[in-house]
């Protein structure tokens, strides 16, 4: 064959500097029959990297379930799509974008917004949502984080500014409202922080668009933004590889934003599928045109040949490896009818965009590329999309000192007042009001948003011209994950399901995306397979499929990884908007009754804590985030987890909903009991008037630590208000699930908060003094 | 009565200003696109929020220069009644319909929250359904709202009543405290000299319906559907 000239002779160094492994690139020579050419091998890394081909997680991502009898579409096309009822479909995804938002975090955090925008809108989907489950180093220097430098906070203070504005600035100005997720800070993100962006978009089920090329001789269109020398390599030696101190001269690895393109192209896109002469479509984000052309002619079982002179060019004097490999943002590549192309083309040029058809779907199976007529790389498709390496890695577990009581939190003395602690815990960035944080957000474009960040546990949408909601969660505890990864990845499942409910919505599919160290270490993937299977069990009891999402390997730097962090978006449904939870405390006199999965049907008087010896409840409790915060203790396991009991937390929430008997709700999840009710307290106020602040006087009976009874966190349980002519009927529906359900207080009018437990006040203070402290604790650390 | 919304590329209020309209006021509507010689045979036009040709230069500076813009420009001088919300307030600046300009806001960031306003001047054909004083709970969604003009322009502004909207705290005694984004006399919207041209900063179709926390945007737009319904008995 033709080849460009004075072309690089590949070699197996050169392959190895692409990241290729000796084995992987006699695979290479195997499948062609022949050495590559330069544009080959660049094609083939990408491809094959970690990124793009899973090649070291496939064999356990085998045992997720992905099946349902709500999901339209699983793991494989550009986002999972579940029935949402009404003739409507709901596709969504998330995805991560760590290493780009580390090196540079504003570029990195708005292409990672973009990204999942597309993957969205590519499924014929509008965008109505987006969520970011973001993690960092310490911002502060306290107790938790006693060994981190001020550089280390300065550094990580910027690297979260620079990625709140990134991701404001793209949601804000495409117009999708950012409506949720969670922030985390542990030392382990300093040098690698996460961006996981979860996107949903609704669509009607006939509308939905596939990424399958097919027709012989259809013309492929590219769309959208110019191809330029920005992101080349992105997904193979930037996202494929850990960092190490010349970490920042991958900047140029890192892709640009232009939300007002991809608006652009949104617009464009739904336009243009509507003409009916859109016969597939793919976005191209990681790998760009290598990965859109070869995925969508291995997906459709047939070829595709596409000459490069004409596409668009940002730049001149581009080579064929480089428009291949570029990761230039905002651009799609669509499969059209022969023959109503210019219908498809003049929607583009509607709205100013480029459209030009490069090529055409062809018999063969081959991805044939050409420049100016010449061919330059001819690589059998399906097997270059489907037959890359698959690695089963070593796996080990890691060794970890045996611990013992010393290791663990001491309990302090029963009946100390416990008021400074909690003031400390409220004060702590893992709890403060993220209010600094979201307000940057765009939260209520397209009129669609039922709870705002912090309103509810779970992020609520209503789909307009139905009664329904969607209620979207993430949740991802990587410290718990580092002590057990196995019950850390189960508790995410069980608590961003838990949200869902708590906001009124069943749960009904997941999405997850695995952030995690080197592959090839084996007590990384050690970690990788005990979350597997952990997300497995959990989403099989608590029937949420996992429908798509992806996998993050590489988060470490100078050999140090990040704690396994498995982030988990859950998708509900309600069905109707009008019953939609929310966590604020409505009105004085209300009873406060206390749900829990775990107790089974008996009414116990009691807040009971886990099962078992002191020292377990020592050893629990020393993953808590009170013991992280004000012991500066991480040690021990996450709580046992009883994932009938969620469950049956959960249908109870859900069924409250639905009979109005409730007047707030809100999950037990960190800071324990404590936390839970002063938020529900702090959530009240913009709804009050002046001078008559909202209260809660709670009385508990508990035969365990008081620490652990008022900030432990295990799971299922949730404290709901209630008005008191509606109690006998919460308690009947909780028995009817099998729920115990404690009434442990009330609202009241005088504005304190009182925790008294087994007959003494442990924590009584103003509300408002603790809500300035919740409140502004955030803000006052980045301003510093 | 046919209310219009333009269409800029980057508007992404569009749909919200077009729901308000059709779904919640249950007046015809139908959306302009930037590039149309005439605006429909409209009675109302309304320039939505969003980021108009990406808003990568000063906020409005390209939109303004856009076909429609003639049009609505020449619907203005008739008396037509245009509202401009948040980047339609901020074109209608630089399109010189309204006077003064927007800067970034003193905070430097974008915000998104829930704002109070104080009706100022209810003898308008955008407030004349509000009672005066009266107080509206709507959201802001912007990173340039700081507004400002040069003393003489403030000056007739307030000799002229144009000041319509002022920022101010959710029991009206505190605009200082009420106001988000720096602007000068506290300002969240003005009118032109004659009434017909409004802007504002806050976004009163995100405040049309209790599910959404608030409806107390309805009043702008039902004081335009009152006012136009008027002026056609008038006519007829």
């Amino acid at each position: 064959m033709a080849t460009a000239s004075a072309e690089i002779k590949v070699t197996a160094e050169i392959a190895a500097e692409h990241g290729l492994s000796a084995p992987e690139y006699a695979r290479v020579q195997q499948i062609l029959g022949r050495d590559p050419n330069i544009t080959e091998l660049g094609i083939f890394s990408v491809m094959w990297s970690e990124h793009c081909s899973y090649k070291s997680s496939k064999v356990h991502l085998k045992r997720l379930p992905v099946c349902g009898t709500l999901v339209v579409q699983g793991p494989g096309e550009n986002a999972g799509v579940v029935d949402i009822g009404d003739g409507l479909v709901a596709a969504f995804k998330i995805e991560s974008h760590n290493h780009p938002s580390f090196v540079e975090p504003f570029q990195g955090a708005t292409t990672g917004v973009g990204g999942i925008l597309r993957d969205i809108f590519t499924m014929g989907a509008r965008p109505i949502a987006v969520l970011d489950s973001l993690r960092f180093g310490p911002i502060t220097a306290d107790n938790s984080a006693p060994s981190v430098s001020p550089e280390t906070i300065a550094k990580n203070r910027r690297i979260l500014d620079g990625v709140i504005r990134g991701i404001a600035n793209y949601g804000n100005s495409f117009g999708v409202p950012t409506i949720g997720g969670e922030v985390c800070f542990e030392p382990c993100y300093s040098q690698n922080p996460l961006v996981n962006a979860l996107a949903l978009g609704i669509a009607k089920k006939e509308d939905l668009f596939f990424a399958k090329a097919r027709g012989t001789g259809n013309p492929v269109i590219y769309v959208g933004a110019k191809t330029g020398r920005d992101g080349i390599h992105g997904a193979s030696l930037l996202a494929s590889a850990e960092f190490t101190e010349e970490s920042q001269q991958k900047r140029p690895n890192v892709q640009v934003g232009d939300p007002f393109v991809e608006k652009l192209l949104l617009e464009a896109c739904l336009e243009a599928m509507t003409t009916g002469a859109v016969v597939a479509i793919q976005d191209m984000g990681a790998a760009g045109l290598t990965c859109s052309t070869t995925e969508m002619a291995s997906r459709g079982g047939t070829g595709i040949e596409i000459d490069l002179a004409r596409v668009p060019q940002r730049e001149s004097g581009m080579t064929p490896y480089e428009i291949m490999l570029s990761e230039s943002q905002e651009r799609m590549l669509l499969v059209a009818e022969r023959g109503r192309e210019p219908e498809v083309l003049q929607v583009f040029k509607k709205w100013g965009l480029d459209a030009v058809v490069v090529g055409e779907v062809a018999d063969g199976g081959l991805l044939r590329v050409k420049d100016h007529g010449i061919v330059v790389a001819e690589i059998p498709a399906h097997p270059l999309a489907e037959e890359g390496p698959v690695y089963q890695r070593p796996i080990a577990k890691p060794s970890r000192k045996d611990e013992s009581a010393a290791d663990w939190f001491v309990f302090g003395p029963e009946k100390k007042n416990l008021t400074d602690n909690f003031k400390q815990l409220l004060a702590s960035p893992a709890i403060s009001s993220k209010r600094w944080i979201t307000e940057q957000y765009d939260t209520m474009v397209r009129t669609n948003t039922l709870a705002v960040p912090g309103a509810g546990d779970a992020a609520v949408v209503r789909i307009k011209g139905t009664k329904r909601a969607l209620a979207l969660a993430t949740d991802g505890n990587g410290r718990w994950c580092q002590l057990n990864p196995r019950l850390g990845a189960m508790h995410a499942v069980a608590e961003a399901a838990r949200n869902v409910a708590c906001s009124g919505a069943k749960p009904i599919a997941a999405t997850n995306c695995l952030n995690f160290g080197s592959p090839e270490k084996p007590e990384v993937m050690w970690q990788f397979s005990e979350a597997i299977d952990g997300l497995a069990a959990a989403c099989n009891e608590l029937e949420t499929p996992i429908t798509g999402g992806n996998v993050s390997f590489y988060n470490e730097t100078l050999g140090s990884s990040i704690y396994p962090t498995p982030v988990i978006g859950i998708l509900g449904v309600i069905e109707d908007a009008t019953s939609v939870l929310k966590m604020a405390f409505r009105d004085h006199g209300d009873i406060v009754v206390l749900l829990d999965g775990m107790s089974g049907a008996t009414d116990s008087p009691a807040v009971k804590s886990s099962n078992g010896s002191d020292a377990q409840l020592a050893r629990e409790f020393s993953s808590s985030e009170y013991s992280k915060t004000v012991g500066g203790i991480v040690a021990g396991e996450p709580p046992a987890i009883d994932l009938p009991a969620e469950k049956r937390l959960q249908q109870c929430m859900v069924a409250l909903a639905a009979s109005r008997t409730i007047q707030s709700a809100h999950d037990l999840s960190d800071g324990g009991l404590a936390v839970t009710l002063a938020e529900s307290c702090f959530a009240s106020a913009p709804v009050r008037k002046a001078g008559d602040t909202l209260g809660a006087k709670i009385k508990i009976e508990d035969g365990t630590p008081s620490e652990s009874a008022v900030f432990g966190e295990r799971g299922a349980r949730a404290v709901v208000s209630v008005s008191p002519n509606s109690l006998n009927a919460v308690l009947q529906t909780s028995r009817k699930y099998g729920v115990s359900a404690v009434r442990i207080g009330e609202v009241t009018a005088n504005g304190i908060f009182r925790i008294e437990l087994n007959g003494s006040a442990i924590i009584e203070e103003p509300v408002e003094t603790l809500r300035d402290i919740w409140a502004r604790s955030l803000e006052r650390a980045l301003k510093q | 009565m046919k209310f219009g919304v333009v269409v800029f590329p980057g508007s992404n209020c569009d749909h919200d200003a077009f729901y308000a309209i059709s779904d919640v006021l249950h007046q015809p509507v139908e959306f302009i696109w930037h590039q149309s010689e005439d605006l429909a045979n409209c009675d109302a036009v309304i320039l939505p929020g969003g980021f108009a040709h990406g808003d990568y230069l000063r906020t409005g500076a390209l939109a303004r220069f856009s076909m429609v813009m003639k049009s609505v420009k020449s619907f203005a001088k008739r008396g037509g009644l245009v509202l401009g919300i948040c980047n339609g307030f901020q074109i209608l600046l630089e399109a010189g319909l309204l006077p003064g300009a927007v800067m970034r806001n003193i905070g430097l960031r974008y915000i998104c929250r829930h704002v109070y306003i104080r009706v100022e001047n209810t003898a308008t054909p955008f407030t004349q359904a509000a009672t005066p004083g009266q107080i509206l709970k709507i959201p802001i969604a912007h990173n340039d709202g700081n507004y400002t003009a040069d003393p003489q322009t403030l000056a007739e502004l307030q000799k002229n009543q144009q000041i319509v909207f002022r920022y101010t705290s959710a029991d009206g005694k505190d605009d200082a405290t009420g106001n988000p984004n720096g602007s000068m006399e506290s300002i969240a919207g003005i009118c032109n000299r004659e009434r017909n041209v409004t802007g504002l900063m806050p976004h009163p179709e995100r405040a049309v319906e209790s599910a959404l926390d608030s409806a107390d945007g309805l009043v702008i737009f039902r004081s335009m559907v009152e006012s136009l319904a008027t002026s056609a008995k008038a006519s007829a």
